[in-house]
Parts: structure tokens; sequence; C-alpha cells
């Protein structure tokens, strides 16, 4: 089974890291511009949470445990269900991938590339604190 | 009925050879299989007699009937898939009358009449009923059978008090069994002491003092006189050969055994003077096609055996005869280890130091109930010995026989800690060691099926060398020898927890208890793997550790709310929002209804909950009741309402205790013995938020018909008439296994000691999402084991793992409560950070019977939402 997803069409691009302060705001880069999201406090290391995107999609934004930022999509391409946000971080230091809470399969968070099944992606978004 | 099977017509050659088998017992079944390990079953017809109403069972765990409540097919050495793999003809039920040694037939009961190529006898031993005055009144009985234990437990339930006649091995046992049955039991034996024959003076004294505290009365140095019966014919008493009388509602004998070798007798083969058919070397009768193999032989050495590996050893060597291949035996080892009643016994090589100039070295303590005795030559030599009380070095000593220790007698048998070295491993003992003497298996065997046959772990060993698979008690060293050699080989069993940390989950236990570490990070910076230290760590550690952190909150000084801190970003997405996520995103919530029992106020307030929040409802697998289909947002308003009403988190999520099922029990069920519910709901809440490496069920029954299946469970506890047994280890799921009774009758308090101590030591020792079946499987020693930790507390933690279990018990918080007060945590609760009013839109659910369910999901679809 082949799943088609409707991440970018170009190469998916490394997600900007940005260091997270608790006094800022954090931002999104859609298709309209920079998206603001929330304040950076109301981000855990080492956690995510969903961020409602102006088109009606929904973004994944984590914060790791090294202080860096990261965004992909948050629906699960395996079970439809809008649920990244929710996953446990992994990985080496610097290039963490989230496992969906669901079947597990892991999402790169540098480039939403799925590390358990080549044909699958994520969109990842560029991040910054401002 | 009779029919004749012709033998092969005289002159011409056997095109396919029949092999008769008389006698499916113990040795019988073992004689099959080592027909067909060699092929001979493809080759010839195999018929096969059985006069018992079974096909072949453990006789030598019959007592495991009353002990551990084994069913008669738990017993079994065979099945229908074996028999029919190798076309055995067995015929149940239909004992062997007479044999024709010149026709070469023989003649079973029913009139069958089978022509035989090869003839086999393995008829095993009848028991030998002393000719006292009275020996068949009704209300006497012999230990032999799986019906003469049936009809045991059938008078027992009108008796109140039992004798076992003979207090040799079978007696013991006997009398074990009269226990189990709640009879107040006496044993009367001739010799001067118990188990005569296997132990000396000073062992036989060690054991009476342990038997008697197991109150069991022992009467040694006197014979039974006379068997006395009332007016109905039923045994009243027995009268001792000192004129005492001993008034007793039953009467067991258990004086020894007889060889049954009548059918041999009957047709002309020669018998030995006290019995016991004549045999060679190769286990051939006088007739060279008659074959006699187990206890119902006189072995070439002059002796019949009494235990089953000699009768394995004859089963082989016939076989292997047989098939063609030179074998013999000329004599077996008599050693023993056997738990009598609960108490360690046993004795090996020369026990009592017959051999000239044998030495002996004794440790004795009658007070504690240890005894132990090495037997050695003058130039060290171990010959024999006896222990009693604590066998735990009998695996590596009598392998050690006939060979000078690397360490002085004197300090073998010394208890650890008082002089004596800890233990003697196994890497002591030479390659022409017999590791397991059931099936007579070296050490050099085992490290060839490791180092050659690619085997790399103890179950595969015991599969391809059968070594453990008889009594069991050489299970523990060979684990050991297993792990010695594989590392010998270099076989790096990665044993890591995951890529980030190369210990296990019990390791890692020990360590943040040693430690005091409460954090996640710290664990992983100084003690992960080399590239994973300053890594992000992965989804298998945060959970494990997380979980160790929660166990060990009170004791390392931890935060005791597992959403707080750094422990929050550890915890499983369902830990985490302490609901389980749905296969559509939204959660499911489970209140804790302790034991199942529930008001019709609450069962309300569950019904309205969910009406209001439109939630699906379903009575779960574990007697109680889950509400499916919240959005995230919604949790923290359902529980709040939830926690009002007096109710808290069941745990559904996390790997931690889940329910404690119950009957209805003595309250109202006509048969129940003890209050089921009430046990059930003190358990739960006792063992509520525990966390532990899987999670944790456990279920309550008030009598031995066990309604709330708590054989199944983790930890399971049936009421008796005096108390509890506990059963652990149990499990449903994809591989069953039915739970191991660990301590019986026990009183309310004891049970939970020794729970707490069970739930505590798995905690410690088990690996990552090892269930406790899983677990005591892997336990080198197994059930054994566990039971010498918690029960005899043979590590000395116990107190330690009380104290742990009593900082859990004490620290306990209701998790949905302390949430729905803390808006720092409720924060979390959101569909969306930017937008905490808006529900997630992929949660969709549409009605089926009523009620609703997640919409099915077109995933293309789903999408394009995203994009
Ligand atoms: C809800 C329930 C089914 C039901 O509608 O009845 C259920 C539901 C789940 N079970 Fe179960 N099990 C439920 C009773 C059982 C039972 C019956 C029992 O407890 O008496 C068993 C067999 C008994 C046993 O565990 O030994 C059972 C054996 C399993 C297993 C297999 C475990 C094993 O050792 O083989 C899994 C898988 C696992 O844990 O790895 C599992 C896993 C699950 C999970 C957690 C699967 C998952 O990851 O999504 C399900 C989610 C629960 C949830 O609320 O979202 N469930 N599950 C039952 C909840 C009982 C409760 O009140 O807490
Ligand atoms: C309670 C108990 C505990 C024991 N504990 C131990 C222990 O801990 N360690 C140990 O080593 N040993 C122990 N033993 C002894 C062990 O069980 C025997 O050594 C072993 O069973 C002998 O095997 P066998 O096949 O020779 O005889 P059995 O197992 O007795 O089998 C003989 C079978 O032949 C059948 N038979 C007899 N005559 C005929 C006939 N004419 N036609 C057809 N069938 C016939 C019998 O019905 C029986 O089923 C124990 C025995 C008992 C009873
Ligand atoms: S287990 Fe016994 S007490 Fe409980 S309901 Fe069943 S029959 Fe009654
Ligand atoms: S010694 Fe009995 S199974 Fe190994």
């Amino acid at each position: 089974m082949t799943l088609t997803t409707a991440s970018p069409a170009q190469p998916a691009q490394p997600a900007a890291v940005a260091r997270a302060v608790d006094q800022g705001t954090v931002q999104l880069l859609t298709a309209d511009g920079w998206f603001e999201v929330c304040p950076a406090s109301a981000l855990e290391p080492g956690r995510g949470v969903a961020a409602l995107l102006p088109c009606g999609g929904q973004a994944a934004v984590f914060r790791d445990s090294g202080d860096r930022l990261h965004a992909i999509g948050n629906v699960d391409p395996f079970t439809g269900a809008g649920v990244l946000a929710h996953g446990l971080l992994g990985g080496p230091a610097g290039r963490p991938y989230v496992a969906s809470p669901l079947l597990k399969q892991r999402f790169d968070l540098a480039d939403g590339r799925c590390l358990d099944d080549d044909t699958v992606s994520v969109p990842a978004y560029p991040v910054r604190v401002v | 009925m009779a029919a004749t099977t012709p033998t092969t017509a005289p002159g011409s050659l056997p095109s396919r050879p029949t092999i008769v088998l008389v006698g499916h017992g113990m040795v019988g079944q073992r004689f099959l299989e080592a027909l067909a390990d060699r092929g001979v079953t493809r080759r010839a017809r195999v018929v096969v007699l059985c006069e018992e109403p079974r096909p072949a069972y453990d006789r030598v765990h019959l007592t495991s009937y009353f002990s551990q409540g084994a069913s008669p097919e738990d017993l079994s050495l065979t099945d229908h898939a074996f028999l029919a793999e190798h076309g055995v003809e067995l015929r149940v039920g239909d004992p062997a009358v007479a044999v024709d040694r010149d026709r070469r037939t023989v003649t079973a009961r029913s009139g069958l009449t089978v022509g035989y190529d090869t003839l086999v006898l393995a008829t095993g031993s009848s028991p030998f009923v002393p000719p006292v005055p009275g020996r068949d009144a009704e209300g006497c009985f012999v230990y032999r059978t799986i019906e003469d234990v049936l009809a045991i437990e059938a008078y027992a339930r009108g008796a109140a008090s039992g004798t076992v006649v003979g207090g040799g091995l079978l007696g013991l046992e006997a009398a074990g069994a009269l226990k189990g049955l709640g009879l107040s039991t006496h044993v009367v034996e001739f010799a001067p002491r118990l188990m005569p024959v296997q132990v000396d003076e000073g062992g036989g004294e060690a054991l009476r003092r342990i038997v008697e505290g197991l109150a069991v009365s022992v009467h040694t140095g006197v014979g039974t006189q006379e068997v006395v019966a009332g007016a109905d014919g039923r045994v009243s008493g027995v009268i001792l050969s000192d004129g005492s009388p001993l008034p007793t509602d039953m009467v067991v004998f258990s004086a020894g055994v007889r060889p049954r070798d009548q059918l041999a007798r009957d047709c002309g083969l020669p018998v030995g003077e006290r019995g016991g058919v004549v045999v060679d070397a190769a286990c051939r009768t006088a007739d060279p096609a008659v074959f006699a193999i187990g206890e119902c032989a006189l072995a070439a050495d002059g002796r019949v055996y009494g235990l089953v590996a000699p009768g394995y050893e004859m089963a082989e060597t016939a076989a292997r005869t047989i098939a063609g291949d030179a074998a013999a035996f000329t004599g077996a080892d008599l050693s023993t280890q056997l738990k009598l009643l609960g108490v360690d016994v046993a004795s090996f090589g020369d026990a009592h130091g017959a051999a000239e100039g044998a030495l002996d070295v004794v440790y004795s303590d009658a007070r504690g109930g240890v005894y132990r005795k090495l037997v050695v030559a003058a130039d060290g030599t171990l010959l024999g010995g006896v222990l009693v009380g604590d066998c735990t070095s009998y695996g590596v000593l009598r392998p050690l026989t006939g060979s000078v220790p690397p360490i002085a007698a004197a300090h073998l048998v010394l208890p650890a800690g008082a002089g004596g070295p800890v233990a003697l491993g196994p890497s002591a003992l030479p390659d022409e060691a017999v590791i397991c003497s059931c099936h007579h298996v070296t050490k050099g065997v085992i490290r060839g099926a490791v180092a050659d046959h690619g085997c790399t772990g103890v179950a595969e060993v015991k599969r391809c060398t059968k070594a453990g698979t008889g009594c069991g008690s050489c299970v523990k060293v060979l684990g050991q020898l297993v792990d010695a050699e594989l590392e010998a080989n270099g076989v790096a069993v990665d044993k890591g927890l995951c890529g980030c940390f190369a210990q296990t989950r019990a390791e890692l236990y020990e360590t943040v208890l040693a430690l005091r570490l409460t954090s996640y990070r710290e664990l992983l910076r100084r003690h992960g793997r080399e590239d994973a230290r300053d890594g992000e760590g992965c989804e298998i550690c945060k959970p494990a550790v997380a979980s160790i952190l929660a166990s060990l909150a009170p004791a390392v000084g931890a935060g005791p709310h597992i959403l707080d801190g750094e422990q929050a970003a550890l915890q499983d997405t369902n830990d985490h929002f302490l609901a389980n996520m749905q296969r559509n995103g939204s959660y499911s919530v489970v209140p804790r209804i302790p034991g199942g029992e529930i008001t019709p106020e609450k069962l309300i307030v569950i019904g309205e909950v969910a009406r209001d929040f439109g939630l699906y409802t379903k009575i779960t697998g574990g007697q109680r009741i889950d509400l499916l289909g919240a959005r995230v947002e919604q949790l923290p308003l359902i529980w709040g309402r939830l926690v009002d009403a007096g109710f808290e988190s069941g745990h559904a999520y996390g790997k931690s205790l889940r329910t404690v099922k119950s009957c209805v029990g003595s309250t109202w069920c006509r048969y129940g013995v003890q209050d089921s519910v009430r046990m059930a709901i003190a358990l739960e809440l006792r063992y509520r938020g525990l966390r532990s490496p899987h999670k944790l069920k456990s279920a309550v029954s008030g009598c031995a018909r066990e309604c709330a299946e708590a054989q199944s469970k983790d930890f399971g506890v049936i009421a008796t008439a005096s108390g509890w047994n506990l059963y652990v280890g149990g499990n449903g799921g994809a591989t069953p296994r039915h739970a191991d009774l660990l301590a019986q009758d026990l009183s309310d308090a004891e049970l939970v000691r020794l729970i707490d101590r069970f739930l505590m030591f798995y905690i410690r020792t088990a690996d990552r999402l090892e269930r406790t079946s899983v677990w005591l499987e892997r336990l080198p020693g197994g059930l054994e084991h566990v039971r010498d930790v918690v029960v005899h507390d043979s590590l000395g933690i116990c107190e330690e793992l009380e104290a742990l279990m009593a900082g859990h018990v004490a620290g306990y918080r209701d998790e949905w409560a302390d949430t729905v007060a803390d808006p720092d945590r409720l924060r979390r609760f959101v569909s969306f950070v930017n937008s905490p009013e808006t529900p997630d839109p992929t949660v969709r659910f549409v009605a089926e019977r009523g009620q609703i369910k997640p919409e099915p999901v077109l995933l293309a679809l789903a999408e394009t939402v995203t994009a």
C-alpha cells in the first residue's frame, strides 16, 4: 500500500531551528507567511502541542530536550488522526524524531520523512521564536 | 469380542515388525519417545496395552493434584498428537493378562490377542500393603495412581483425620496430600527415623522437626498392628505396635512397593528372589524377544530401582538395543531431590557413608531445621551427601560427586555468611559432571548445545538436550551454565533496554534505587550508551524509566505526580493524558470500580456523564465501564464530574494495576467460603496506581469454583476454608498461562504481605513489558526461586520490598483529582494550543446501535485537510 500525502511538492526542507526563549512567541512559516502559534513558555521540553493553521490544517510543534523547536504536520498519515503532537520524542542530539502514539511510526522532525516507510512523509514547517 | 492379529508367517522375514509395550506409565511413555527419536516407529507397528483408564501421566508429581490444584490433564505426559504422529496404537483400560512366548502373542483383558516380534514389559510396581488385620476396611487406601488420588479426595470429604502408614518418600508425599485436604495428619514409621532409605539419623531428626512444625504428627519406631473399623465397616483408628490406639478416619498405606512381575512369572521368565523381572545390561530378559524396563525390572546390577531417572535410562537402553545400537544400563545413581510437604530434602551418591574409610562432614541446626552432611573419602573425594531443609547447593554438589571439590568440604556445608563461600558456581564442574540426572545430561553436552548447536537460551537448550524437563531441579544450574557458555562463546547477548541504554530494565531499577536518581536526563547522561548520552532518548526508555521513577518515587524522593516536571515529558501518550488514545485520536475514560462493586447512584452518575458528553459506553472485560470517544479538552470536565461523585482514575492507561475482579463470594453465593469482594476491594485499593514493568491484573474468587478466573491473573487469590491461596504468573491474552500456586491457606495479613513482596520483587527484576507470566518463566529457578525469595526470604530483601510497598501505599494520590485541581497541569488538555475552544476536526463520529463510533477514515482525504 502506498500512502499519498499532501506534503509540499518540493523536497521537504529542514525545519528552522530556533532557541526557545521563555518570553518569546513561537511562529510557523506557512504558505501564507509567518503565523503566530503560542507563547514559547507553553512548550514543555520533550513534548509537543498541536496548532490549528489558517488553512484549516494542523501542525505539531515540539520543543526538544536541547530547547530547539521543530514543527511538522499533526495528522498521522497511517491513521488519519491528528495525534503526532502527542507522541514521544527520540533520536540523536539535534536530529529528533517523534513516534506516533497510535502505531508508533517515527517521523523526522527536520523534514517530516517517515523513518519506517520511505513512501510516506508529513509536511515540515520552519519555526522561530520572536 | 476376540480378535487375533496374525504374527508373521513362520519362515518369512517380518516386513513390518510389531513391538508390543505392556504398561503405559512414566517409563513406558519415555520408551515410546525414545523409539520415535530413533525412527523405529516409522519402521515398526507399535501397540501399547495400558491398564489405567488414561494414558501415561506424571506420577512423580501426583501430589501436585492436592498442593497445586493440578488437574489429571495437567499431569499428562503425552497427547493425541504424539501418538498419531508416530502411529502408536494405544489401548487404554485394556491390560495384558497373558503372554504366550512360544507363539509370541500377548492377550489383553478385552480378549484381543496381538502378535509381537518384540515385547516390552513396563508394568511398574504396586504398593505393598502390610498384612495387618483390618487392612480391607472401608477408608483404607494406597497412593499410586490418579484413581487412588480421586478416591482419597472423595473419602476425605467425610473425614477429619488421616494416618499414613510408612514414613518414607512416598509416605511423606501421601502425608502432604492428606494435609492438603485439610485433615489432621499422622505418619507412622517403623524405622527410628523418617525417610530411612534416603537420610541418616541427623537428617531424619531435622526432617522430623520440620514436618512436626507443619502440624503433622510423627510416630517413629512403631509399627501398625491393626486397623480398627467401626460398626459401619469404616476405619475408626489404628493400633500401634506398642499397643497405643490412634483414632483416625482413614488410612493410606505407603509401606513400599513390589515390582509387578506376575505376567513374567506366568510365562516362565526368571524373576528375582524379592521380585523383579531379571534383565541383562541391555534390559533384555532371559527371552531375547522380551525386555523389561522401569520399576518392574531387576537390573543387571541386581537392584530394582524405584525412581524415575533410572527407569528413563532403561527405556533409552531398550529402545537403542531394539533400534540396533549398542547400549547398556549397569546401574544408576540414586540421587533424589524432593520437596516433601514443602521441605527440601536431597540425598546423592553414597549418602550413608557405606564405603570403606568414608568420613562425614556435618552441619546440623536442628532448631532452624537445616541439616547438611557430605561423605568424603580420605583423599577428599566427594562420595555423597544428605541435605535437609535447604538444598540450594544440590545442583552443584551432585555433579561434583566422584571428584575432589575445589573448596574444602567443611566450607561446603556451612551456611552462607558463617565462613562458607556463598556459592560454588557451576563453572567449577568438570565436563563429565551430570547436570540433569533425570535425563542424564552432562555439562559437556549442555556446553555443546550452546557452542555447536547454536542454542541461545535455556528454553532452546531444554528442547535440544531434554535437560531440565524432568523434575526441574537442575534448571537453575542449567541457566547459569548456559549464560556462562554464551559469554565464553562471545555471543554478546545485548540485553540492553534500547539504543540508549546497555543495561536491562532491572539494572536501571537498581541504579536508580542505589544512587537515588530522580531524573531521566541524569540517568541518560551518566549511564546511557556513549553515543546516546547527549541525545533525545527514545520512546522505549523514556516510559520505562518514567515507570521506574514512579515505582520508586517515595523511596528516591521523586515527584509524586507522574505529570510533574521532567516526568511529564517521559510518559507514554496514554499516561501523559491519563486516558487511552483510540484509533481516531479521541480518548477513553475508565473510572476505577474496585472489585467490580458499584452502587446504583454511581452507576447513574456514569450514565449521566456519558449522556452529557455523548460518549460510547461499554462494560469491559475487567468488570468495569469504559467511556469512549472523549476529546482531549473534554477529559478534565469528565473527570471533574466523576471525581465529585467519588470516582477516581482506573489507570486503564498505565502499566500499573488494572482491576482486581471478584465473584460475589460468601456474602451471597451458597458455595462461598470467604468474602471475596471485600478482599478484592482491599487489594485493588492497596495496589492502585502502582507503576510496574507491564500491566498487573488480579482477581479474587470466593471458592474453588473460581468464578473470578483468578488463575488467569498476575496475582490471583482463591478462598479456602481456612484462608486464601495465592496464585501468581497467570495470563490471558495471546499466550494464556495458568497461574502457579505460591502459597496456601494464608490469613488476610499473610496474603497481603506476600503480594507486597511478590509485586515489588517483580517490579524490581522484570524486563520492560514483561508480564509476570513471562518473567516467571524466564527467571532462573522460576517459581521455586520466587518462592525462596518472597516466602523464605533467601535474599534477605523482604523487609526492603515491604517498605517500598508501604511507601507506595502511603504516597498514593488520585491522578485525576490532582490534575483537575491544578491549572498548570490542565493547560495541556486542549486540542489546539492556539485555539483552545476549537475541537479537533479530525475526530468525527457516526451513529451505530444508538451510540457513537469513530467515523471510518479515508486516509487520502484526511491528508488533504492537513495541507
Ligand atoms: C477495554 C478492554 C476491552 C473491552 O472492551 O472489554 C481492553 C482494551 C485494550 N486492551 Fe485489553 N482490554 C480489556 C481487557 C483485557 C483482558 C481481560 C481481563 O483483563 O480480564 C485481557 C486478557 C487478560 C490478560 O491481560 O492477561 C486483555 C489483554 C490484552 C493484551 C494482551 C496482554 C498479554 O499479556 O498478552 C493487550 C496488549 C498488550 O498489553 O500488550 C491488551 C491491550 C489493550 C489496549 C490497551 C490496546 C491498546 O493499546 O489500545 C486496549 C485499549 C483500552 C482502552 O481503554 O483504550 N489487552 N485485555 C478491556 C479493559 C479492561 C479494564 O477494565 O481495564
Ligand atoms: C506419589 C509418588 C511420588 C513419587 N515421587 C518420585 C520422585 O520424587 N522421584 C522419583 O524418581 N520417583 C518418584 N516416584 C516413583 C516414580 O513414579 C516411579 O519410579 C515411576 O513412575 C516408574 O515408572 P514405571 O513406568 O516403571 O511405572 P509406572 O509409572 O507405575 O507405570 C506402570 C504402568 O503399567 C501399568 N500396568 C501394570 N500391569 C499392566 C498390565 N498387565 N497391562 C497393562 N498395563 C499394566 C500400570 O497400570 C501403570 O500404569 C513417585 C511415585 C509416587 C507414587
Ligand atoms: S467462585 Fe465460588 S463463591 Fe465465587 S461465585 Fe463462584 S461458586 Fe460462588
Ligand atoms: S535433574 Fe530432573 S530435570 Fe534435570
